[in-house]
Protein backbone atom coordinates (compact mmCIF):
# COMPACT_ATOMS: atom_id res chain seq x y z
CA UNK A 1 0.00 0.00 0.00
CA UNK A 2 2.79 2.37 0.81
CA UNK A 3 4.53 1.42 -2.56
CA UNK A 4 1.30 2.27 -4.28
CA UNK A 5 0.93 5.83 -3.36
CA UNK A 6 4.70 6.30 -3.47
CA UNK A 7 4.13 5.71 -7.29
CA UNK A 8 0.80 7.39 -7.83
CA UNK A 9 2.59 10.55 -5.54
CA UNK A 10 5.95 10.16 -7.72
CA UNK A 11 3.73 9.83 -11.51
CA UNK A 12 1.99 13.13 -10.29
CA UNK A 13 5.66 15.13 -9.86
CA UNK A 14 6.66 13.25 -13.30
CA UNK A 15 3.64 14.15 -14.92
CA UNK A 16 3.67 17.63 -13.45
CA UNK A 17 7.56 18.04 -14.79
CA UNK A 18 6.55 17.09 -17.89
CA UNK A 19 3.55 19.49 -18.21
CA UNK A 20 5.93 22.34 -16.42
CA UNK A 21 9.20 21.61 -19.07
CA UNK A 22 6.57 21.37 -22.03
CA UNK A 23 7.70 18.05 -22.79
CA UNK A 24 4.39 17.13 -23.40
CA UNK A 25 4.26 19.29 -26.64
CA UNK A 26 5.60 17.00 -29.74
CA UNK A 27 6.25 20.39 -31.63
CA UNK A 28 8.78 21.26 -28.44
CA UNK A 29 10.49 17.55 -28.61
CA UNK A 30 10.46 17.76 -32.71
CA UNK A 31 11.92 21.11 -32.28
CA UNK A 32 15.07 19.99 -30.24
CA UNK A 33 15.50 16.96 -32.82
CA UNK A 34 15.49 19.17 -35.58
CA UNK A 35 18.95 20.56 -35.65
CA UNK A 36 18.70 21.55 -39.41
CA UNK A 37 15.54 23.32 -38.55
CA UNK A 38 15.25 26.13 -35.95
CA UNK A 39 16.61 24.37 -33.33
CA UNK A 40 14.94 24.43 -29.70
CA UNK A 41 17.32 23.57 -27.44
CA UNK A 42 14.49 23.19 -24.43
CA UNK A 43 14.76 19.24 -24.38
CA UNK A 44 18.75 19.43 -23.32
CA UNK A 45 17.52 21.93 -20.19
CA UNK A 46 14.91 18.96 -19.13
CA UNK A 47 17.39 16.03 -19.03
CA UNK A 48 19.79 18.59 -17.63
CA UNK A 49 17.49 19.61 -14.77
CA UNK A 50 16.66 16.10 -14.38
CA UNK A 51 19.95 14.89 -14.17
CA UNK A 52 21.73 17.69 -12.02
CA UNK A 53 18.45 15.73 -9.45
CA UNK A 54 19.13 12.32 -10.34
CA UNK A 55 22.92 12.14 -10.81
CA UNK A 56 24.29 13.10 -7.43
CA UNK A 57 20.72 11.87 -5.38
CA UNK A 58 21.04 7.90 -7.39
CA UNK A 59 24.92 7.93 -5.75
CA UNK A 60 24.30 8.90 -2.51
CA UNK A 61 20.60 6.07 -2.72
CA UNK A 62 22.52 3.40 -4.29
CA UNK A 63 25.12 3.42 -1.06
CA UNK A 64 22.45 2.26 1.05
CA UNK A 65 21.97 -1.32 1.94
CA UNK A 66 17.83 -1.02 0.92
CA UNK A 67 15.48 1.74 -0.51
CA UNK A 68 13.23 2.80 2.63
CA UNK A 69 9.68 0.93 1.75
CA UNK A 70 11.28 -2.31 -0.02
CA UNK A 71 13.52 -5.55 0.43
CA UNK A 72 16.08 -4.15 -2.03
CA UNK A 73 16.84 -2.16 -5.17
CA UNK A 74 15.49 -3.76 -8.19
CA UNK A 75 17.69 -2.24 -10.79
CA UNK A 76 18.89 -3.62 -14.44
CA UNK A 77 21.00 -6.39 -14.31
CA UNK A 78 22.21 -6.74 -18.07
CA UNK A 79 25.42 -5.08 -19.18
CA UNK A 80 26.31 -6.38 -22.65
CA UNK A 81 26.19 -3.49 -25.35
CA UNK A 82 24.10 -6.24 -27.23
CA UNK A 83 22.05 -6.33 -30.78
CA UNK A 84 18.45 -6.12 -29.21
CA UNK A 85 19.81 -2.80 -27.03
CA UNK A 86 20.66 -1.00 -30.45
CA UNK A 87 17.99 -2.51 -32.35
CA UNK A 88 15.42 -1.60 -29.91
CA UNK A 89 16.69 2.06 -29.47
CA UNK A 90 16.82 2.57 -32.86
CA UNK A 91 13.67 1.16 -33.73
CA UNK A 92 12.20 3.69 -31.07
CA UNK A 93 14.17 6.35 -32.08
CA UNK A 94 12.26 6.37 -35.57
CA UNK A 95 8.80 6.62 -33.77
CA UNK A 96 10.04 9.05 -31.21
CA UNK A 97 11.23 11.27 -34.25
CA UNK A 98 8.34 9.96 -36.30
CA UNK A 99 5.97 11.33 -33.94
CA UNK A 100 7.21 13.39 -31.69
CA UNK A 101 6.32 11.07 -28.85
CA UNK A 102 8.52 8.81 -26.14
CA UNK A 103 6.63 6.87 -24.00
CA UNK A 104 5.98 9.46 -20.48
CA UNK A 105 4.99 12.22 -22.70
CA UNK A 106 2.70 10.26 -24.54
CA UNK A 107 0.76 8.91 -21.22
CA UNK A 108 0.59 12.59 -19.76
CA UNK A 109 -0.86 13.44 -22.44
CA UNK A 110 -4.06 11.15 -22.18
CA UNK A 111 -5.20 14.32 -19.76
CA UNK A 112 -6.09 16.06 -23.37
CA UNK A 113 -8.31 13.77 -24.23
CA UNK A 114 -7.25 14.29 -27.99
CA UNK A 115 -7.85 11.83 -30.08
CA UNK A 116 -4.42 11.26 -31.98
CA UNK A 117 -2.93 10.74 -28.48
CA UNK A 118 -5.02 8.22 -27.50
CA UNK A 119 -4.45 6.52 -31.16
CA UNK A 120 -0.67 6.80 -30.28
CA UNK A 121 -1.06 5.22 -27.01
CA UNK A 122 -3.24 2.08 -28.18
CA UNK A 123 -0.66 1.47 -30.64
CA UNK A 124 1.99 1.85 -28.08
CA UNK A 125 0.61 -0.85 -25.92
CA UNK A 126 -0.22 -3.02 -28.56
CA UNK A 127 3.89 -2.57 -29.74
CA UNK A 128 4.82 -2.85 -26.22
CA UNK A 129 2.59 -6.35 -26.22
CA UNK A 130 3.89 -7.93 -29.27
CA UNK A 131 7.30 -7.63 -27.63
CA UNK A 132 6.04 -9.65 -24.59
CA UNK A 133 4.16 -12.34 -26.79
CA UNK A 134 7.63 -12.83 -28.74
CA UNK A 135 10.40 -12.55 -25.51
CA UNK A 136 8.35 -12.32 -22.18
CA UNK A 137 6.28 -15.52 -22.45
CA UNK A 138 7.66 -18.71 -20.77
CA UNK A 139 9.16 -21.00 -24.02
CA UNK A 140 7.02 -23.93 -24.70
CA UNK A 141 9.05 -27.43 -23.85
CA UNK A 142 11.76 -27.70 -25.87
CA UNK A 143 11.11 -24.76 -27.97
CA UNK A 144 13.32 -21.61 -28.82
CA UNK A 145 13.30 -20.34 -31.96
CA UNK A 146 11.28 -17.57 -33.65
CA UNK A 147 8.83 -20.56 -35.67
CA UNK A 148 8.08 -22.46 -32.31
CA UNK A 149 7.19 -19.15 -30.60
CA UNK A 150 5.00 -18.07 -33.35
CA UNK A 151 3.25 -21.57 -33.39
CA UNK A 152 3.42 -22.16 -29.77
CA UNK A 153 4.96 -25.53 -30.15
CA UNK A 154 7.85 -27.50 -30.95
CA UNK A 155 8.61 -27.85 -34.45
CA UNK A 156 9.71 -31.04 -36.60
CA UNK A 157 12.51 -30.73 -38.38
CA UNK B 1 11.44 29.47 -28.16
CA UNK B 2 12.16 32.32 -25.76
CA UNK B 3 14.61 32.45 -22.42
CA UNK B 4 11.27 31.38 -20.50
CA UNK B 5 11.05 28.08 -22.09
CA UNK B 6 14.39 27.17 -20.68
CA UNK B 7 13.83 27.70 -17.16
CA UNK B 8 10.26 26.15 -17.32
CA UNK B 9 12.16 23.51 -18.76
CA UNK B 10 15.18 22.85 -16.62
CA UNK B 11 12.40 23.57 -13.65
CA UNK B 12 10.21 21.23 -15.26
CA UNK B 13 13.21 18.61 -15.09
CA UNK B 14 13.80 18.81 -12.23
CA UNK B 15 10.88 17.56 -10.83
CA UNK B 16 10.69 14.68 -12.84
CA UNK B 17 14.48 14.20 -11.27
CA UNK B 18 12.94 14.53 -7.74
CA UNK B 19 10.27 12.01 -8.93
CA UNK B 20 12.47 9.60 -10.23
CA UNK B 21 14.87 10.21 -6.64
CA UNK B 22 11.82 9.31 -4.83
CA UNK B 23 10.99 5.90 -6.67
CA UNK B 24 14.72 4.83 -6.16
CA UNK B 25 14.81 6.00 -2.11
CA UNK B 26 11.33 5.27 -1.49
CA UNK B 27 10.63 1.82 -3.58
CA UNK B 28 13.87 0.74 -4.72
CA UNK B 29 12.58 1.11 -8.64
CA UNK B 30 13.97 2.97 -11.58
CA UNK B 31 10.98 5.14 -13.40
CA UNK B 32 11.46 4.23 -16.66
CA UNK B 33 7.86 4.73 -18.03
CA UNK B 34 8.15 2.08 -21.04
CA UNK B 35 8.95 -0.32 -18.45
CA UNK B 36 6.29 0.46 -15.78
CA UNK B 37 4.26 0.51 -18.44
CA UNK B 38 4.92 -2.53 -20.45
CA UNK B 39 4.67 -4.48 -17.56
CA UNK B 40 1.42 -4.12 -17.25
CA UNK B 41 0.94 -5.95 -21.02
CA UNK B 42 3.67 -8.51 -20.37
CA UNK B 43 1.91 -11.58 -18.62
CA UNK B 44 5.35 -13.07 -18.56
CA UNK B 45 7.06 -9.92 -16.71
CA UNK B 46 4.83 -9.27 -14.19
CA UNK B 47 5.88 -10.30 -10.94
CA UNK B 48 4.14 -10.89 -7.81
CA UNK B 49 2.12 -7.80 -6.74
CA UNK B 50 3.91 -5.34 -8.58
CA UNK B 51 0.70 -4.52 -10.92
CA UNK B 52 -0.62 -1.87 -8.03
CA UNK B 53 2.45 0.35 -7.61
CA UNK B 54 2.58 0.56 -11.35
CA UNK B 55 -0.96 1.41 -12.24
CA UNK B 56 -1.09 4.27 -9.45
CA UNK B 57 2.40 5.66 -10.93
CA UNK B 58 0.85 5.24 -14.68
CA UNK B 59 -2.35 7.15 -12.94
CA UNK B 60 -0.12 9.85 -11.40
CA UNK B 61 1.02 10.78 -14.50
CA UNK B 62 -1.97 11.78 -15.86
CA UNK B 63 -3.16 13.28 -13.07
CA UNK B 64 -0.15 15.77 -12.61
CA UNK B 65 -0.81 17.32 -16.01
CA UNK B 66 -4.59 17.72 -15.44
CA UNK B 67 -3.57 19.01 -12.39
CA UNK B 68 -1.94 21.85 -13.99
CA UNK B 69 -4.05 22.04 -17.50
CA UNK B 70 -6.80 23.46 -14.56
CA UNK B 71 -4.06 25.84 -12.74
CA UNK B 72 -3.10 27.07 -16.06
CA UNK B 73 -5.96 26.91 -18.32
CA UNK B 74 -4.90 24.07 -21.08
CA UNK B 75 -1.88 22.01 -22.10
CA UNK B 76 -0.07 22.30 -25.30
CA UNK B 77 -0.10 19.48 -26.97
CA UNK B 78 0.32 19.91 -30.69
CA UNK B 79 0.19 16.75 -32.74
CA UNK B 80 1.55 17.57 -36.61
CA UNK B 81 1.92 14.00 -37.49
CA UNK B 82 -1.10 12.86 -39.25
CA UNK B 83 -3.33 9.34 -37.65
CA UNK B 84 -1.70 6.40 -39.95
CA UNK B 85 2.16 7.98 -38.84
CA UNK B 86 0.92 8.06 -35.29
CA UNK B 87 -0.27 4.27 -35.31
CA UNK B 88 2.95 3.00 -36.99
CA UNK B 89 4.78 5.65 -34.81
CA UNK B 90 3.36 4.36 -31.50
CA UNK B 91 4.14 0.37 -32.73
CA UNK B 92 7.72 1.38 -33.05
CA UNK B 93 7.67 3.32 -29.83
CA UNK B 94 6.18 0.43 -27.77
CA UNK B 95 8.14 -2.48 -29.59
CA UNK B 96 11.49 -0.80 -29.67
CA UNK B 97 11.76 0.68 -26.16
CA UNK B 98 11.10 -2.93 -24.93
CA UNK B 99 13.69 -4.31 -27.37
CA UNK B 100 15.79 -1.82 -26.15
CA UNK B 101 15.08 -2.24 -22.29
CA UNK B 102 14.06 1.45 -21.93
CA UNK B 103 13.25 5.08 -23.07
CA UNK B 104 14.23 8.60 -22.69
CA UNK B 105 13.01 8.55 -18.74
CA UNK B 106 14.82 4.88 -18.01
CA UNK B 107 17.83 5.25 -19.99
CA UNK B 108 17.95 9.04 -20.38
CA UNK B 109 17.29 9.97 -16.70
CA UNK B 110 18.00 7.10 -14.53
CA UNK B 111 20.44 5.35 -16.27
CA UNK B 112 22.85 7.77 -17.17
CA UNK B 113 22.36 9.16 -13.80
CA UNK B 114 23.83 5.24 -12.88
CA UNK B 115 26.05 5.77 -15.44
CA UNK B 116 25.04 3.03 -17.38
CA UNK B 117 26.98 2.32 -20.37
CA UNK B 118 23.47 0.29 -22.20
CA UNK B 119 21.96 3.70 -21.23
CA UNK B 120 24.59 5.83 -22.62
CA UNK B 121 24.68 4.00 -25.44
CA UNK B 122 20.80 3.58 -26.10
CA UNK B 123 20.36 7.17 -25.40
CA UNK B 124 22.66 7.89 -27.94
CA UNK B 125 21.47 5.35 -30.59
CA UNK B 126 17.81 7.03 -30.23
CA UNK B 127 18.39 10.41 -30.44
CA UNK B 128 20.64 9.79 -33.17
CA UNK B 129 18.07 8.04 -34.70
CA UNK B 130 15.27 10.38 -33.91
CA UNK B 131 16.97 13.38 -35.13
CA UNK B 132 17.84 11.31 -38.50
CA UNK B 133 14.34 10.46 -38.53
CA UNK B 134 13.15 14.32 -38.42
CA UNK B 135 15.53 15.52 -40.73
CA UNK B 136 14.55 13.01 -43.48
CA UNK B 137 10.94 13.37 -42.85
CA UNK B 138 11.00 17.60 -42.56
CA UNK B 139 13.92 18.21 -45.31
CA UNK B 140 14.44 15.39 -47.61
CA UNK B 141 10.95 14.05 -48.41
Amino acid sequence: MTKTIVALFSGALFGLGLAVSGMMDPRKVIGFLDVAGDWDPTLAFVMGGALLVTLPAFRLILRRPRPIFADGFALPTKNALDRRLIGGAALFGVGWGLSGFCPGPAVAALATGLTPVLAFVASMLAGMAVYAWFFDLPRPQGAVGFRERLLGRPVER
Amino acid sequence: MDGFTLISGLLGGMMIGVAATLMLLLNGRISGISGIVGGLVSPGARKGGEAAPRVAFVAGLVLGPLGYAAAVGGLPVGIEASLPVLVIAGLLVGFGTRLGSGCTSGHGVCGIARLSPRSIVATAVFMGVAALTVFVSRHLV
